[in-house]
């Protein structure tokens, strides 16, 4: 059949049963995303004789004779049509992944009436933003600098909005060359936008790879179970089978999935694929075959037969005499897993003072106990892997992964390969936010691409997102504070359980963490923390924004509200009377060590204010009329490490080529967290440049030599570091160089974006390099180069001058956020209506204003997913009943509020540029804000999440 | 999502073209149902598209809607002199869970035939007393109300080889005055429960129950019932179930507040 796409017409035979979405990118139209594959999420948007339709539930032969348009259709970056235009300008997307949908869908929403937008728009869903940009680009409000052109920091007091002024820290507005370009603290737009904008960006599978191979994985249809035998006979008979994998043919190297810098700090577990299975889901075997209907067939034709083992879901049983202890195969040394044989992956047992005594010693005591619900990451991309042998038959993974650099480290291990065998990279990934800190597709590619000699594609569906893929862990945190008449603490008592699922992965770390900066936030003479992670045979839990601290601070910071109503106390005034200081010790079982400081940035002064204060003046929204509508008002406060324990690290380089041109090389992974703008601003300030002048290259393993890995919010404060060393170290060897190219000295030197100036002499970029290069034969030896705060190397090669800086992110420091809200809730349905959500955030100097606002909303949002609407449920036997996206509900463009932002006005001692981490921390204290302020309007308190419609008609009714 | 064990797409012109139709075969209308999710057991499709029938027919009896017309169109019908329960029609597509996008392809008798309790074309064609023609696999043709053609959660009358044909409205319920009331866990949600109040020319009173309850369920009352009576009525109702989109319980209470809002309408 013929059909037009962006104009050209193709002529093609669509496989029966095809949708439109896979016969778009068959030809190499990858701007097509899948999202869902059910008609849910957007992604997929395209036009189809100008109507708008979801192309992954349109029947591919039904475009016969018609003209189909995508996003690629509607503008080019160079051409870019208005809507995309105005995508750009507001910074409208973080991942980018659902932004092709969304430009479509809104291409055709020019003449909509506003008030109409949220129904419109409601099916195309954005896990990053939580859509305050996207509505302005809807709107045609612009947040963002043009480039070359400086914008205006947001500071304390004021609101994060409008940060798209066009005044340069000088005054001098942007008509002409500033002496001193200073992109940092300027809301310079993402480099990718005009390219993620008309679908030209590349993400993970967007290739097309001749003769490769399709994996599909059969799953257990059983929670826990020994497979007896697995007949593969008919299946590896099948035409077009590759290879079939089972238990019985894959490396037996324990592994976990979780990925970290040390690897021992997750158990190893995991087996690629194992004769028992512990949930349900767990991949059985593996086929590869020429195309995914051909794998699909033959999975249906392997014949598993299982003995079925009792399963356990309670994680309050699992420690139980009786229940099935799902790892007793393990050594608890080997595999780093506390007590096998009752299920205890970690625990945290420990005292600060005399608990007892605390108690005793409170006028007021409060408890209670809270859980919080299993929750899906589900970024828009789901996770993939690609795979092949390159012409030196070395493996390369191009994967959605946040950590290739502990992929490539892992992946050699388990196969027993020089990590120079092993090459990792992604490209610019479709969200993360925990959910790629996981090896969930790379094992497997590697297997069928090592196996088979050919490249190879896995890729995971949504349903698989929702039901395997590690989830946030639920955890059940009981609290038990006591406290003066006057309101000091006397004692607190934490005790965490969190369910891990089948396997250990960030069972130990999310624990740990929850009940770290969650603790430690108050003083109190005495504490007391018992945490235990356990196994069950539900679907593994894993790494999710927030790393366990939100759920302990639902617990905390619900318990915190009940002591405010119990001492008849503000809420903001008993944080203040009881907050840690500046000055103060961390505690937590006991007294921290001195890895973690306050790095000269205390700002949880100025959040407690600026929240309270945004509360108090209101914003004009009243609550709905009629009585069945009650008011209330409530808030939670939090505190973040602004990078992991032990050690992260990454080195970054900057070249000086001999064209002229910058190229800045980090490792660390771009997945919408913005890393990549704020490491072009990082070094475009250090070299008095243009951010866009700037070539960037990064997460790659063969690109700088390590990276840990984007996570622990730590792309600004740690790569962020390398990158700025490296750029500072460069700037300088550039000005020694022309001194010495010129006889003029260093002092005289100014960089300029494409030379170097002094008083009556001016050399281009192109000279000083060409200058410095030696000649092909000579000794290149890197030249450690002292910069403040640090150093880097120097070598001059005949490829450039490149400077390479590392950072070991050993100092912490430490950030704040207070979330607000004032809601009504109707006490006859149970509703609830955000009226005001304030949100302060103590995120150090802020390098990117509306970049920074984009991941505190971004954090929000998840958090209302978490405190109002999101919850994988999971039946009798285990399995998850919420299985695709129209019953996992995230959070739609109708139903979040606009938040206001308030940036603390603080200066860390560590990060670059005084700037802290701001990613993971907003989610953590907005599901108890929001219980808090359910509780004040309704006099019930809310002890479970989400804190849906049927569950708080029942606090009332129930 | 590609349906990747059927090898055949056959567009039906005929009804002998249906003949073909059998657990194995399935009939396609707008394709967002069948192919939003695995459909393992087909080995083809049949078009329905292809048919060609007429989306909607005005009729001095009221309305036919062919199974094919496609939400949009349903939504987009121009407005009919007199027909004073026409703006339920968009309403009951604002209902369907899925977006504007989806009302494009998603057909009428698509989202009847899938059952699902939130399906708001069960909820709109119920409502008004629709009726349902059914094509049976024999041949022979079969009327029924559509709340006798929706059986419970994901069941029809249809068996392997029915088509639902078309959906007719009788011209009296066009005429009434009707009232529409959703609610689901998220302001724009799959929606937890559907409720339509449907009040005639003469005076009587019909309050059909969808999406909390498994199949579609009406009180009729000769005339408005009293506030407390239709409470007591819909509280007595037994059929409310729990899914991702709401508690039996709390859909049971919150049906009674959304009959009393519409009882307060058409009074």
């Amino acid at each position: 059949m013929k059909f037009d796409v962006n104009g050209e017409t193709l002529e093609v035979s669509p496989r029966a049963g095809q949708s439109l979405r896979t016969l778009l990118r068959d030809n190499e139209h990858f701007e097509v995303k899948k999202g869902c594959d059910t008609g849910d999420c957007g992604a997929c948007s395209v036009l189809v004789d100008g109507t708008p339709i979801h192309s992954c539930v349109y029947p591919a032969h039904r475009v016969a004779g018609r003209a189909v348009t995508t996003v690629a259709g509607l503008g080019t970056p160079e051409d870019l049509h208005p809507v995309q235009q105005r995508f750009v300008d507001a910074a409208g997307f973080q991942c980018g992944f659902c932004t092709a949908g969304m430009v479509v869908t809104a291409s055709t929403l020019t003449d909509a009436d506003p008030a109409d937008l949220p129904r419109l728009m409601k099916g195309n869903l954005c896990r990053c933003t939580g859509y305050r940009a996207i509505n302005d680009a809807l709107h045609g409000v612009a947040n963002v600098a043009k480039p070359g052109c400086a914008g205006r920091t947001a500071g304390a007091g004021s609101p994060a909005a409008s940060g798209a002024g066009c005044a340069g820290h000088d005054g001098s507005g942007c008509l002409g060359p500033t002496p001193v370009i200073r992109s940092v603290g300027t809301s310079v737009r993402a480099p990718a936008g005009a390219r993620i904008v008309t679908g030209q960006e590349r993400y993970t599978l967007d290739l097309a790879m001749p003769g490769v191979l399709h994996l599909v994985v059969l799953r257990s249809p059983h929670a826990h179970a020994r497979i007896t035998s697995i007949d593969t006979a008919a299946a590896v008979a099948l035409e077009g089978v590759a290879a079939v994998f089972t238990h019985e043919n894959v490396p037996q190297t324990l592994f976990s999935t979780a990925r970290h810098q040390n690897r021992t700090e997750d158990p190893d577990d995991t087996l690629i694929l194992d004769s028992v299975v512990r949930f349900r889901g767990q991949r059985v075997a593996v086929v590869v075959a020429e195309s995914l209907s051909i794998a699909e067939e033959a999975c249906r034709l392997l014949d598993v037969t299982y003995h079925v083992l009792p399963a356990n879901f309670d994680p309050s049983r699992a420690q139980e005499p009786g229940i099935p202890a799902l790892h007793a195969d393990k050594d608890s040394h080997v595999s780093r897993i506390a007590d096998p044989a009752r299920n205890l992956v970690a625990e945290l047992h420990g005292e600060y003072g005399d608990l007892a005594k605390g108690l005793a010693a409170a006028d007021v005591t409060v408890s209670g106990t809270w859980q919080t619900a299993r929750i899906s990451a589900s970024a828009l991309e789901t996770h993939g892997t690609v795979g092949w042998l390159d012409d030196d038959g070395r493996l390369v993974l191009r994967t959605s992964s946040q950590v290739p650099f502990l992929v490539q480290t892992e992946i050699a291990r388990i196969f027993d390969l020089e990590l120079d065998r092993v090459r990792v990279f992604t490209t610019r990934v479709g969200g993360g936010f925990g959910g790629k800190q996981e090896i969930q597709t790379e094992d497997l590619v590697t297997l069928a691409v090592l196996a088979t000699g050919r490249p190879v594609q896995y890729e995971m569906t949504r349903t698989d997102e929702l039901t395997v893929v590690p989830c946030r862990h639920p955890m059940r945190t009981s609290v038990t504070l006591g406290a003066t008449r006057d309101g000091r603490l006397t004692a607190v008592h934490v005790e965490v359980l969190s369910d891990t699922g089948a396997y250990g992965n960030h069972g130990p770390g999310t624990m740990f963490h929850g009940c770290a900066e969650s603790v430690s936030l108050y003083n109190s003479p005495n504490k007391r923390v018992d945490a235990e992670a356990v196994y069950t045979n539900n679907m593994p839990s894993g790494a999710f924004r927030g790393y366990g601290l939100g759920q302990v601070i639902f617990g905390i910071e619900s318990a915190m509200d009940d002591l405010a109503i119990a001492l008849g106390m503000n809420p903001f005034d008993l944080r203040r009377l009881n907050a840690v200081g500046p000055n103060d010790p961390l505690v937590i079982t006991h007294v921290e060590g001195d890895d973690l400081v306050f790095g000269g940035s205390y700002g949880l002064d100025q959040v407690l204010d600026l929240a309270q204060s945004a509360l108090e003046r209101g914003n004009g929204v009243s609550a709905p009329e009629g009585s069945a509508w009650k008011v209330g008002e409530g808030m939670a406060t939090a505190m973040i490490a602004t990078i992991p324990p032990r050690g992260h690290f990454a080195e970054a380089s900057v070249t000086l080529g001999p064209d002229g041109v910058y190229t800045l090389s980090v490792g660390t992974a771009e997945f919408g967290n913005g890393t990549t703008t704020v490491h072009s601003q990082l070094a475009a300030t250090a070299l008095n440049t243009e951010p866009a002048l700037l070539v960037i290259r990064q997460s790659d393993t063969d690109v700088v030599p390590y990276d840990t890995g984007a996570f622990g919010s730590a792309g600004t404060v740690v790569a962020g570091k390398a990158v700025l060393a490296a750029a500072t170290a460069l700037a300088l060897k550039l000005r020694e160089s022309v001194a010495a190219l010129t006889g003029i000295p260093v002092e005289e030197w100014m960089l300029e974006s494409d030379g170097l100036r002094s008083s009556d002499r001016f050399v281009p970029l192109a000279e000083v390099a060409a200058f410095a290069a030696p000649a092909a034969t000579a000794a290149l030896t890197p030249e450690t180069v002292s910069i403040p705060g640090g150093r880097a190397r120097v070598v001059a090669t005949p490829d450039g001058i490149t400077s390479t800086g590392e950072h070991d992110g050993a100092q912490r420091s430490l950030a704040f956020n207070v979330h607000a809200f004032r809601v009504a809730v109707n006490t006859g349905t149970g509703e609830i209506r955000i009226l005001q959500s304030v949100h302060g955030a103590d995120a150090g100097f802020v390098i990117n204003p509306e970049q920074c606002r984009g991941q505190v909303e971004g954090g929000i949002a998840q958090g209302l997913g978490t405190a109002m609407f999101e919850e994988l449920v999971i039946g009798d036997d285990g399995e998850v009943l919420t299985s695709v996206l129209r019953n996992y509900h995230l959070p739609s463009i109708a139903d979040l509020p606009v938040t206001e932002v308030y940036f603390a006005e603080t200066t860390d001692g560590l990060g670059p540029f005084g700037a802290k981490s701001m990613s993971e921390s907003p989610y953590n204290p907005v599901p108890a804000a929001l219980a808090n302020a359910v509780r004040d309007a309704i006099g019930v308190r809310p002890h479970e999440l989400p804190i849906s419609r049927d569950r708080v008609w029942r606090l009332l009714h129930g | 999502m590609d349906l990747n064990t059927v090898a055949d797409v056959i567009p039906a012109r005929t009804r002998a073209d249906l003949a073909v139709l059998g657990p194995t075969v399935a009939p396609l209308a707008g394709g967002s149902a069948l192919y939003g999710e695995p459909q393992h057991h087909l080995t083809a499709i049949v078009d329905l598209l292809t048919m060609g029938w007429p989306s909607l027919t005005v009729t001095a009896d009221g309305l036919e809607i062919a199974a094919t017309c496609t939400l949009a169109e349903l939504s987009r019908l121009p407005q009919q002199p007199g027909w004073a329960a026409q703006h339920a029609f968009f309403e009951c597509c604002t209902a369907l869970y899925g977006s504007f996008k989806v009302w494009n392809v998603a057909t009428v008798g698509g989202n009847l035939s899938a059952a699902l309790p939130a399906g708001p074309m069960t909820s709109l064609t119920s409502a008004l007393d629709g009726e349902a023609l059914v094509w049976r696999a024999d041949g022979s043709d079969e009327r029924m109300p559509v709340t006798r053609f929706i059986t419970g959660n994901k069941t029809t009358v249809l068996e392997p080889g029915d088509v639902l044909r078309s959906i007719t409205v009788p011209l009296e319920s066009l005429l009434s005055r009707v009232a529409f009331r959703k609610i689901a866990l998220s302001p724009l949600g799959r929606s937890g429960a559907v409720l339509l109040g449907r009040r005639s020319p003469a005076g009587a009173f019909v309050l059909t129950v969808t999406a909390g309850t498994v199949r579609p369920l009406q009180l009729r009352y000769e005339t408005l019932p009293a506030a407390a009576q239709l409470a007591a009525d819909v509280l007595a109702i037994t059929e409310w179930f729990t899914d991702a989109h709401g508690a039996a319980d709390w859909r049971r209470s919150v049906s009674a507040l959304l009959a009393a809002e519409i009882l307060e309408e058409l009074a």
